[in-house]
């Protein structure tokens, strides 16, 4: 070990701006912590999170988890037929959103493809509509589907399909702007219209990816979709609802887990469609 | 077929007989995607039938989509505010008449989504190291948690909201740990995919140079993954904003209140200006966060 003191001593009074933090930068350091700090105590303080609060929470919350053991077992038939057509309805309304969605979102998306719509002006004004569609949150869409279609799966297969147009949209007409340029000029070279270059060089390359952002987003829509229920949009989320308001914790958790056990059932599943359709 | 060598005989027996299997494999999955689609038709209620009373009074009965259109119309109609250009003033001031409520729900809503998404960091950062692969102490530690993080998000947050309020009362705390705990698996899930992407090498060094299991994560994997998190923790920030004004629909604090009330009490107008509230709100996120992104990855000098 050699000493470097002296070394450093020389360093330090060659370039001194090395071994102190600017004044400045310590300020600014200090006055975001005292704002983040700051913030975050208020908060605390607004929303009421006191130490005693908190406690008698948690102890309430640990005593509807200890209804979670032993599960409850639904005895009848007519109690599972009501569940299982719950868990059947959120299902069903994932499958034919995505799918309506997906169907409108499809046309769509080729107004909304660099590649395709020369226009950019109108592009553009395409692709503000889609993410006014996606900012709309679903659960006010099946607010207002429900004035119009009543309560019940239509109002929420209809909050999801339009949610998902603008997703569709907006995701599909990048996997078509993704696209390489070769094919469409070998299909133009050999004397295709604008028809058969979509056809026969875009969507080759475009098809694959479309399937597997439909499939990912079945999968999340079942996710999603399970609140819709708890504004009367049809699904298990009704049921689940309805337990949690009359406080029968254990049911209420056995739908929870069947819920997660689902989600899991069309997870697999879709990871095992999109091996096979798409390859690995 | 007498001609062809036997080369080519063979091949033409496989290309059939492959023809002959993607057919079968069509037809079947045709079969199967048209039974799910008419299930899923008929317990969605795409044919159910309804009754509507016509303009002359005349009672028929209808498909529920078509009857329903027009109701539809009707409704978002009366969302919209009546505005007149010589009484602009006057009559956006009667449109927006709750907005002294309305922002001080806004605020609400605002440090609502910030305090989950800082409950959600914290829940993140701390579980997502015993949940990647290439961190984990060892197997069982890592399924826990990441069975742990997948219960966390596939629960969505509203139904946490309910139990919540069953426990912690009706208010703003009820929405900032429903919120929070549902952000946690989220974030969980991307921050041990960004450490699990990692470079290791860093990681030996230390070890190799003494650092214990916090010392290589504190400085091996943290100053790696930093950025990656501070895109994905804004982005979440805005999708917690999203949530937190609706969730006052279970009473949990938030501009969601405000939208239940204006529902039951049947004021249009209120709808459309609590909507075009929440939209400007979450647009004006994005810019700024995609700032805050841009200008924080730009300084650790990694990425865009």
């Amino acid at each position: 070990m050699t000493d470097l003191t002296p070394d450093l001593e020389r360093a330090r009074s060659l370039v001194p701006g090395a071994f102190v933090t600017p004044r400045r930068t310590v300020v600014l350091r200090l006055a975001g912590w005292a704002a983040f700090l700051g913030l975050t105590v208020w908060c605390l303080w607004a929303f009421g999170f006191s130490p005693a609060r908190l406690l008698e929470g948690a102890m309430r919350f640990g005593n509807v988890l200890s209804f979670m053991f032993p599960p409850h077992v639904w005895t009848t038939w007519a109690e599972w037929r009501e569940i299982l057509k719950g868990l059947g309805e959120t299902v069903a309304m994932s499958f034919m959103g995505t799918l309506l969605g997906a169907v409108i979102a499809f046309p769509l998306a080729f107004l909304g493809a660099r590649n395709i719509m020369p226009s950019s002006w109108f592009r553009l004004g395409v692709r503000r509509g889609f993410d006014a569609l996606r900012a709309i949150e679903q659960l006010i869409l099946a607010l207002v589907f429900i004035r119009a279609f009543g309560l019940g799966p239509l109002a929420g297969i209809l909050a999801i399909a339009v949610s998902e147009i603008g997703t569709f949209s907006k995701l599909f007409s990048e996997a078509i702007e993704n696209t390489s340029t070769k094919p469409v000029d070998g299909v133009k070279a050999s004397g295709g219209g604008n028809l058969q270059t979509v056809r026969f060089a875009i969507l080759p390359q475009a098809l694959p990816v479309i399937l597997s952002i439909i499939l990912y987003n079945f999968e999340s829509n079942t996710r999603s979709g399970t609140i819709l229920g708890i504004v009367g949009a049809g699904g298990i989320g009704f049921l689940l609802a309805d337990r949690i308001n009359a406080y029968r914790w254990p049911e209420a958790w056995t739908i929870i887990f069947l819920i997660i056990f689902m989600v899991y059932l069309i997870d697999g599943l879709s990871g095992y469609l999109r091996k096979r359709i798409i390859g690995e | 077929m007498t001609t062809l060598s036997p080369t080519i005989g063979r091949f033409e027996v496989d290309y059939a007989a492959a023809r002959r299997h993607a057919l079968r494999v069509n037809t079947v999955s045709a079969v199967l995607f048209a039974t799910c689609f008419f299930a899923a038709a008929w317990v969605g209620g795409f044919f159910d039938m309804t009754d509507v009373t016509l303009a002359n009074g005349d009672r028929v009965s209808m498909w529920k989509i078509w009857a329903g259109l027009p109701r539809l119309g009707e409704y978002l109609y009366k969302t919209l505010p009546v505005l007149h250009r010589d009484t602009l003033g006057a009559d956006i001031a009667d449109w927006f008449w709750r907005w002294k409520v309305w922002l001080k729900l806004l605020v609400e809503t605002i440090l609502i989504a910030y305090m989950a998404t800082l409950l959600g960091i914290v829940g993140a950062f701390l579980l997502s190291f015993p949940a990647s692969r290439n961190l984990s102490p060892n197997r069982f530690v890592l399924n826990i948690t990441r069975r742990t993080l997948e219960i966390l998000r596939t629960v969505p947050d509203l139904v946490w909201a309910l139990i919540f309020v069953f426990c912690f009362g009706v208010g703003p705390l009820a929405g900032v740990l429903a919120i929070g705990l549902h952000a946690t698996g989220a974030l969980g899930k991307l921050y041990s995919e960004a450490n699990e992407n990692a470079d290791m090498r860093p990681l030996e060094g230390i070890k190799a140079s003494g650092g214990s299991w916090f010392d290589q994560i504190r400085y091996g994997i943290v100053p790696q993954v930093i950025p990656n998190i501070i895109s994905y923790t804004l982005l979440r920030f805005e999708i917690n904003v999203r949530s937190s004004s609706i969730i006052g629909f279970v009473g949990a604090g938030g501009l969601g209140q405000e939208i239940r009330v204006a529902m039951s009490l049947q004021e249009y107008t209120d709808l459309s200006a609590l909507f075009l509230i929440i939209f400007v709100t979450v647009i004006v996120i994005d810019m700024l966060s995609e700032k805050v992104r841009h200008r924080i990855i730009g300084l650790t000098g990694k990425g865009v």
